[in-house]
């Protein structure tokens, strides 16, 4: 008699607002998301006050590892309609006489950097697994009696000549190794680069001039 | 959980059982799913962007012979050498062998006292000039758009006279940072003209001479 009635089930809160939120939220990151393309090598770069940002598309970024490996890597962006990538390996292999299936085409246009002469590039191509594939890299030839970077750059300049550079140096790299790209690149009739660094602010006062 | 909850309380007796069952929807899956998502998304975007220097080199002489180096004026000319383990050389001037005796070298360091304030010293004119601007903006005295802002410090750079002309060497096993570094001081104390050259033979002798004379101080100090 008079017992008190305990409530079997907990109260319902209602998460209908947090739910909603959730969605979203989520809706606004996969619009966002631009996904970090997995780099072949890591590099540390160096930091500068510099605010201007990377272009998007149509560059071609010269990796320089901390133990002077050059990579070359060509990107034309989001539109992957003009197939630039396909079409300047189809040029290298003329060049050097490595004849590329239509599927090794497909597969290098989804690739990313690479450091390899042309004679290797075809396994590196084929391989499946991504950790034997990065420790495949062996550097890009460059010395004047078979410098293919020469040839990577003039190839992608004839398919787009707009093309910008970016170099992208660890800061622990040589800089004798730095200077031989730009070279490179200069013979090529490129005098404009774009050093990748990170940001860092820098104040100077007035008063201690 | 979220629920959806019908009102159907006491209607059910006597009454024929609609074919309505009570829609209770278990979204605890799905929202599960959302947050995971919602996770990964979150975790894989990267929102801050590579940032670039951008510099622009003179074009290369292809022919040694018709094409002539660019005149400095000896007054204006700074000279930086970078040596390896951070170190930076300078001296005013030109080095020039027919006319003795050669410039001494100065050393210093990267740090905010270091080659910053021998550079800052040279440009003051054209630093207090840019640097007013840009004050003028941020307190909103001044009110000019980005694009105006960089015209305008350009057009202040190519008037500048009496700034130095930095001339930017590097020896051997001089580290790519050390580069960076150089250029971004360019940058900072808004320096009008540099300029990235190889080192010459008599600089390099300069450089072998003051550090073999630096190294035996070392010695003879302890």
């Amino acid at each position: 008699m008079g017992k008190i009635k305990i409530h079997a089930n907990p109260p319902k809160i209602d998460m209908t607002p947090m739910v909603d939120l959730f969605f979203l939220l989520l809706v606004f990151f996969i619009l966002t998301a631009t996904f970090r393309p997995q780099e072949a090598v890591m590099v540390d770069t160096p930091s500068s006050v510099s605010n201007t940002t990377t272009p998007e598309k149509h560059i071609i970024t010269l990796t320089i590892s901390r133990d002077n490996m050059v990579f070359f890597n060509v990107d034309n962006g989001v539109d992957t309609s003009e197939h630039l990538r396909g079409k300047i390996l189809q040029a290298m292999g003329k060049q050097f006489s490595v004849r590329f299936t239509p599927e090794e085409i497909k597969r290098f246009e989804g690739m990313n950097s690479f450091a390899l002469p042309m004679d290797r590039l075809k396994a590196w191509i084929n391989e499946k697994d991504s950790e034997v594939r990065d420790g495949m890299h062996l550097g890009m030839p460059m010395d004047s009696t078979d410098n293919q970077l020469q040839y990577w750059i003039r190839m992608s300049r004839i398919y787009y000549p707009e093309f910008d550079v970016a170099i992208k140096g660890d800061a622990a790299a040589d800089y004798k190794q730095v200077k031989k790209v730009i070279d490179i690149l200069q013979d090529n009739n490129v005098n404009k680069f774009n050093l990748t660094t990170n940001l860092e602010s820098v104040e100077i006062s007035m008063e201690n001039l | 959980m979220a629920e959806i909850i019908q009102n159907e309380g006491g209607k059910q007796k006597g009454k024929k059982r609609s074919k309505r069952h009570s829609t209770h929807i278990d979204m605890t899956p799905m929202v599960d799913l959302a947050c995971l998502l919602l996770t990964f998304f979150m975790l894989t975007t990267a929102f801050s962007k590579a940032k670039v220097m951008e510099i622009v080199l003179p074009e290369k002489v292809k022919d040694p012979k018709t094409a002539k180096a660019p005149e400095v004026d000896d007054k204006r000319a700074l000279n930086i050498i970078l040596v390896e383990g951070d170190k930076v050389l300078w001296y005013n001037g030109l080095a020039n062998p027919a006319k003795p005796p050669l410039p001494t070298l100065n050393v210093t360091d990267f740090s905010d006292e270091g080659i910053r304030r021998v550079l800052l010293q040279r440009n003051k004119d054209l630093f207090i000039q840019i640097e007013e601007m840009n004050i003028a903006v941020t307190a909103g005295t001044l009110k000019l758009s980005n694009d105006t802002i960089t015209a305008r410090r350009k057009k202040m750079m190519t008037k500048d006279v009496i700034g130095p002309v930095v001339l930017i060497k590097a020896a051997d096993n001089v580290k790519y940072r050390n580069i960076v570094d150089i250029i971004d001081e360019m940058a900072i104390t808004n320096i009008a003209r540099y300029a990235l050259i190889d080192i010459n033979d008599v600089e390099k002798k300069m450089v072998a001479d003051y550090l073999a004379a630096t190294g035996s101080n070392a010695a003879s100090n302890k």
